[in-house]
């Protein structure tokens, strides 16, 4: 069977030249039809969601904002690996790593920790790939619907551990949450 | 009252008829032209005949000049592309048209006399178009068909014109 | 003349003005709700109740609007242009009958500012000389798009006033009047005039939309090939005029039709309401009902223009030369022969 004749979608019309008896060639039937074509959308039901007062429902696996969790003693989970970096497809991801001093227990929990991490925000697809990789569980996406501000400068738009790591309050509240529980 | 109207309306009329010979924009004398019309068309009103006003207005201000603004719209007349005439066809043409009009005052003249409007004895609406109809299809009815066969033919004209010639095709 | 008169026919032309100018603003808010719905959206939803007020925040938008002047040799025509197109759409209103004769103050008004005894002329004169608002911005605007568009408006008011005129005189045939009045008092109860012209009718729809530059004929103003056409140049409230005739436009025109086809204000049971109740009521409610009836027009043509795609400029020019006129010629004989057998 040739491709000719063939449907894949079962949908497939033929193009015919046929020519147009009286009754078509003064339109009036299928300008009146398609008027009530129109007419019948007038009462359908509106696809409009109203923004600010109402949003669309995200998506159960929605991926927004980076951000490096810190553990249940609020110390960052980071251990500076680069598998995150290694498995990003847009190469958005840089770290250095350091080592953890003594004094430097309550803030770190691995003994390599990540000195300078990055995200270059204008590279990032959002893919989810490094939270997938992560072997600590130190970088998740959220589901936040900040992604990146608008800005002129191309500087801003490359996160620093400012931007990503989880607020010390945020991870106090979490302990309190989960010592209630 | 009305005779104020009626010089008003003159001075419109000459004024934008003269304003048409002498812009030197073709629009504008094509736009001075629709103004005179429009006055002229005031001038049959005020004649009290509103029928041949709203033809008047009908015919030259919306058909005719629409057409000829379309015209000179299209042809984009500019004045470097206008055709210096030479002295002397300019003296002659000045001296025919003065004839012309002289000859059209002279007749205009003689002709002027004051006619006994008899619009009461006679009791009928000289201003509806059914009474102007039954005159021009009976009393009038040659010429009018005359007019009518007249612009047939030169609508036929026009399409010939306007046709494109087969022959050159096949040749 | 008579001092009342002249009072009367003032308020009347004030208030058919007023009237006009307020129909036409909510007109650009029914063509954008109307547009919305056929498109399964809400439409402009802000701006008030039900965007209600969307038709003034508009206004204030384009009043606010800076003032463009293009580098035009013709700075007055190019002014001249919006002025005049506002104009010739708002002085058609001055035959149409609102409604019969009120009985008020002891003596008789009737709501129309002028009962001219040509009236259907009248129309015909007018609607022949409303392209020049168009053609003289466009070619006053100095710009190649705007030109085409002028010359486009041009030569469809041309083409489909002639189909126009001749479906009237088949109406004139059967009305023996040009009187916008004695047409109206003719179609009495449900005698209207669309069942007796039917083919008439259709045809007058036709070349109104042509004549007041809406979709499908909207050529000369179509964004794709001539970037909004004739009013391209135009900012601010200029624009706004050019958009604001076309919806007086829309609703004189909406109008025009109601009168000469759909009996005017007379509505099935009129004189039964007038025996009843009285004149005056009886002809509150022909009102509404002639302003229910523009509604639906109006209605229609928005209707329309959300349905149909444009037409190509060769289709225009056939549709018009090609079938319309012709039909509206048959019409005419068919009407006349009619005529003649019930006479004799």
């Amino acid at each position: 069977m040739s491709t000719n004749t063939y449907s894949l979608s079962g949908r497939k019309k033929e193009v015919s030249n046929k020519k147009l008896t009286w009754t078509e060639k003064i339109y009036l039937v299928a300008i009146l039809k398609g008027m009530m074509v129109t007419l019948k959308h007038m009462f359908k039901k509106k696809v409009t969601i109203s923004y600010p007062e109402k949003t669309r429902p995200f998506s159960d696996v929605y991926r927004g904002k980076h951000m490096l969790m810190r553990d249940d003693e609020g110390r960052e989970r980071c251990t500076a690996c680069g598998l995150c970096a290694l498995s990003c497809p847009a190469e958005a991801i840089s770290m250095k790593a350091a080592e953890r001093t003594a004094d430097e227990m309550h803030l770190y929990r691995e003994e390599k920790y990540a000195e300078i991490y990055e995200i270059n925000m204008l590279r990032c697809i959002f893919c989810g790939l490094c939270e997938e990789a992560c072997p600590k569980q130190a970088i998740y996406l959220t589901k936040s619907k900040q992604i990146a501000k608008a800005d002129i400068s191309r500087d801003n738009f490359i996160f620093g551990k400012d931007k990503l790591v989880m607020p010390l309050e945020a991870a106090i509240e979490n302990t309190k949450q989960q010592n209630q529980a | 009252m009305v005779e104020i109207l009626f010089y008003i309306l003159s001075t419109i009329t000459l004024g934008s008829a003269a304003l048409t010979l002498l812009s030197k924009n073709p629009i504008h004398s094509a736009l001075w032209l629709v103004v005179s019309f429009f006055s002229i068309a005031g001038h049959y009103i005020l004649l009290n005949s509103q029928f041949l006003g709203m033809v008047h207005i009908m015919v030259y201000s919306g058909a005719i000049m629409i057409l000829m603004l379309f015209t000179i719209m299209l042809m984009n007349l500019n004045i470097s592309h206008e055709v210096s005439k030479p002295f002397i066809t300019k003296v002659v043409a000045t001296i025919a048209f003065c004839l012309v009009g002289l000859l059209l005052l002279s007749i205009t003249m003689r002709g002027a006399q004051t006619y006994e409007l008899q619009y009461a004895n006679h009791g009928e609406d000289f201003q509806s178009v059914q009474v102007l109809g039954k005159v021009l299809l009976n009393e009038y009815v040659m010429p009018f068909e005359m007019v009518a066969v007249l612009l047939l033919l030169a609508m036929i004209g026009a399409v010939l014109i306007s046709k494109k010639d087969k022959t050159d095709k096949v040749a | 003349m008579d001092k009342t008169i002249i009072i009367d026919k003032a308020v009347i032309i004030v208030v058919v003005f007023a009237v006009t100018m307020l129909m036409a603003m909510y007109a650009t808010l029914a063509e954008r709700k109307i547009a919305a719905w056929i498109q399964d959206r809400i439409g402009p939803n802000r701006a008030g109740k039900g965007g209600l007020l969307q038709p003034l925040a508009d206004g204030l938008k384009l009043f606010a609007k800076e003032e463009t002047q293009p580098n035009t040799p013709n700075k007055f025509l190019f002014k001249f242009g919006p002025f005049l197109a506002m104009t010739l759409a708002l002085m058609t209103s001055a035959v149409i009958p609102w409604g019969d004769k009120f009985h008020l103050f002891g003596r008789d008004i009737e709501l129309q500012a002028a009962d001219l005894n040509v009236g259907l002329l009248y129309i015909i004169a007018v609607l022949s000389v409303g392209v020049y608002g168009i053609m003289i911005g466009a070619w006053a605007s100095n710009n190649k798009y705007s030109l085409m568009s002028g010359i486009r408006a041009a030569s469809q008011m041309i083409s489909y006033e002639i189909a126009m005129g001749l479906s009237l005189i088949g109406l004139l045939l059967m009305t023996q009047t040009l009187s916008m009045r004695e047409i109206a008092l003719q179609q009495e109860g449900m005698n209207w005039n669309v069942f007796y012209q039917p083919v008439g009718f259709l045809i007058f729809l036709i070349c109104s939309f042509a004549e007041t530059n809406r979709a499908p004929f909207d050529l000369a103003e179509c964004e794709q090939e001539l970037i909004g056409g004739f009013h391209t140049e135009y900012s601010s409230m200029k624009m706004g005029f050019f958009l604001f005739a076309e919806y007086a436009n829309l609703f004189i025109s909406s109008a025009i039709i109601s009168v000469l086809y759909f009996g005017a204000y007379n509505y099935p049971g009129m004189s039964w309401a007038v025996e009843n109740w009285g004149v005056n009521i009886a002809n509150v409610i022909g009102i509404f009902a002639l302003f229910i009836k523009i509604c639906f027009f109006i209605f229609v043509y928005m209707w329309v223009r959300w349905t149909l795609p444009r037409f190509r400029y060769d289709q225009l020019m056939n549709l018009g030369w090609k079938s319309l006129i012709p039909l509206a010629l048959l019409n005419l004989v068919v009407t006349a022969i009619v005529i003649l057998l019930i006479k004799n």
